[in-house]
């Protein structure tokens, strides 16, 4: 299959490791592998703040780039749910809403696009550790992302999952909300992280890097040697 | 910025460092969750049960008309009065009018968040009424002089010692730590209040347009003596609590319980269908039903949003709600906390006084899977935000974005942009820490990743 690779703009820069994890194993798995390099970001942030307008001119570009892939395959959760989700929104009533709504059918989320449309979930990874997954809330609320991520997990030899409480609970990220009420953020992710903590893990997992930049450069600055890991590095383990 | 959305952020800064509080509130409501889980399992089916109450709701919502003149043609034929308030004013101004009609001077009250939301107990005392709590949570917040925390635990911030002591100083009782006896403290100061008022006044759960008549649900029993002792009784709510028939009641009762609380039905669930008729010894001589509407209608109008109204004041979306478990009910500063009450307070109190609820989110949809009668919450957030910015947008904020937009659409200006990070970021990390720090919000108590020395796609790019 032609699979085109969304890496948003964040992954780009900060988390590249992602995207090369999952370059590798798609590549594994037989497919070609494209990689737009004009498209770099979804417009979330844009459409979350209100500002549908704006967020339209950097969907337009994503939509034109992306209007005919075969399949699109995005590298987090929450980037995904707008693609999926709310281009059909952004773009309702508009010429392009068939455009967007062939898109929104044409996209997956990472880990989903393993289980769900290739039926994939033993990558022959091994990873010797203790994890506790974390479920993004765009991936699991918006695109119904739950059992996947944890079938892939689960074939990965020498890795202990351990399920936490609060793993449904949102870490506090919420995009520009982190930074418009870190007061809030910080308290979401201290509980979040308490949480996980308390399954004894020393991994933290999630298929949203967003999230897990949060959790990781709060637990970085309190000194904890819990640590957070994106599902692609642990399923590129050998 | 509006002084509201001030106030919220000056108390949520404080309230989400106090460490007491959050363990006060995570492990209350993680029992909760824990019982509402045992109670949903008792339904054969409880996605399809939400699906019938929203189906339920979005009929009577969307024939509010038909089915309000229903309602009030019913319960006036069997000599109930019917008072039609368009605004909060108007409805304080007539329950007022009926407590000076009946020359009363003490007036008992069950819980009603609709009288949260008119002011009524102050508009009363204004008057030289004592008006007294008889729910125990609204009971304890009174004494305290403070408005309810949750719409349906109006004390759970409070530990037991708190309100013994509490109860130790406004009513002189002796020390205890065991809610029994402190629920038997407030009983006797209670059972008094109900034998001399006059006026009883209530909120309500459901309006029953086919019989006329009112269902009102709670756990202690305080409701029924207040509509049964004092000689006139007034129940005030809003007009979006119309339930079709009294069938749907069999759904609801359960549905509410279950989703509020974690009950298989709420300890007391009474229907009223008139005051007292000729030839019955009991119940209230008069009884006055006061509809409120207070910008509901408002709300009716915008078809994106009237699911809104499907609300059944369960504060199950409260309780799951990880911005409330945090900043708890009373920082909102509204009626209705959580994220109903940041949906709705925009329509009710104004878009550009109470937008900053819909912004205060994550938008993590924990809320919209938690209600009951299945309104989009979250997704109604980011409306209430789309249509902030379309009323009064922010040129600066309309620039940065334009600004972004610009930047992640021009292939060369972004590799810049990631260029100038790298370059940027010893200095940052000296500035971190101090005020210049241009990320502190981010970084003050978070670390920021850098920028990577080979991002993906220039790995991409060497690659092939």
């Amino acid at each position: 299959m032609n699979v085109t690779l969304f890496i948003p703009c964040f992954v780009d820069s900060c988390f590249p490791q992602v995207g090369m994890h999952m370059v590798r194993i798609l590549e594994r798995l037989g497919h070609r592998v494209t990689c737009p390099e004009a498209v770099a970001c979804c417009g979330q942030p844009a459409f979350n703040s209100g500002y549908w307008d704006e967020a339209r001119i950097v969907a337009d570009k994503t939509l034109h780039h992306l209007r005919e892939a075969e399949a699109v395959v995005i590298a987090s959760g929450s980037c995904g749910a707008m693609l999926k989700v709310f281009y059909p929104q952004l773009y309702a009533g508009r010429p392009e809403e068939a455009v967007a709504q062939r898109l929104s059918e044409h996209t997956w989320e990472f880990s989903d696009f393993l289980v769900s449309k290739l039926g994939v979930t033993d990558l022959g990874a091994r990873f010797p550790g203790k994890v506790t997954f974390h479920d993004g809330c765009h991936g699991l609320r918006e695109l119904g992302i739950k059992s996947g991520p944890r079938k892939l997990l689960e074939k990965v030899r020498d890795l202990e999952l351990i399920e936490m409480g609060d793993a449904e609970t949102c870490c506090g990220f919420g995009g520009t909300f982190a930074a418009k009420f870190p007061m809030i953020s910080t308290a979401m992710g201290e509980v979040k992280c308490a949480s996980a903590a308390d399954t004894g893990a020393e991994y933290i997992v999630s298929n949203d890097s967003s999230c897990l930049m949060h959790l990781q450069g709060l637990l970085s600055r309190q000194g904890k040697t819990l640590k957070t890991l994106h599902l692609a590095q642990i399923l590129d383990s050998q | 910025m509006s002084n509201a959305a001030q106030q919220f952020l000056e108390a949520a800064g404080t309230i989400t460092r106090n460490l007491r509080h959050r363990g006060l509130i995570q492990t209350a409501l993680r029992k909760y969750e824990v019982a509402r889980d045992r109670k949903k399992s008792a339904f054969n089916d409880w996605s399809a049960a939400r699906q019938s109450a929203a189906e339920t709701k979005w009929d009577a919502i969307n024939h509010l008309d038909t089915y309000l003149t229903e309602f009030a043609s019913k319960i006036e034929a069997r000599g109930t009065k019917v008072h039609w308030c368009p605004t909060g004013p108007e409805a304080r101004d007539t329950i007022r009018g009926i407590i000076k009609d009946a020359k009363a001077k003490c007036v008992v009250k069950s819980k009603a968040m609709t009288a949260e939301e008119i002011h009524l107990n102050e508009a009363l005392e204004k008057d030289g009424f004592e008006v007294v709590e008889s729910d125990l949570g609204e009971f304890i917040v009174q004494l305290r002089k403070e408005p309810p925390y949750h719409i349906v635990f109006p004390a759970m911030h409070l530990t037991r010692d708190e309100i013994s002591d509490l109860f130790e100083r406004e009513l002189g009782s002796a020390p205890t730590r065991e809610p029994e006896e402190l629920t038997m403290i407030a009983r006797r100061a209670m059972r008094k209040k109900y034998i001399q008022a006059d006026v009883g006044i209530t909120g309500a759960n459901f309006a029953i347009a086919e019989t006329g008549m009112v269902s009102i649900t709670e756990n202690e029993g305080n409701a029924r003596l207040t509509s049964a002792l004092p000689r006139i009784m007034v129940t005030l709510l809003g007009i979006e609590k119309i339930l079709p028939k009294l069938e749907d009641l069999a759904l609801f009762l359960p549905l509410l319980a279950t989703a509020g609380s974690g009950q298989t039905v709420t300890g007391y669930n009474t229907l009223y269908g008139g005051p007292r008729q000729p030839g019955e010894s009991d119940g209230p001589i008069e009884w006055h039903v006061v509809l409120l509407d207070n910008r509901r209608t408002e709300l009716l109008a915008d078809p994106e949003q009237r699911d809104a109204l499907h609300c059944i004041r369960c504060g199950a979306c409260l309780n799951v709600c990880p911005i409330f478990r945090n900043v708890g009910g009373h920082t909102y500063g509204t009626t209705y906390s959580g994220p109903v009450g940041s949906v709705i307070t925009p329509h009710l109190r104004g878009l550009q006084e109470w937008k900053h609820l819909s912004n205060a989110s994550s938008l993590c949809g924990a809320c919209t899977e938690a209600c009951p009668v299945k309104i989009d919450l979250h997704h109604h957030l980011l409306q209430n935000r789309r249509n902030a910015v379309g009323d009064s947008p922010s040129w600066i904020e309309r620039l940065a974005w334009r600004a972004h937009a610009f930047a992640v659409n021009t292939p060369a200006l972004y590799q810049f942009g990631q260029e100038v990070a790298r370059i940027v970021e010893p200095l940052r990390l000296r500035l971190q820490g101090t005020p210049l720090d241009p990320v502190k919000s981010w970084t003050r108590t978070r670390d920021l990743p850098p920028v990577a020395p080979e991002s993906f796609k220039e790995w991409w790019r060497n690659r092939r």
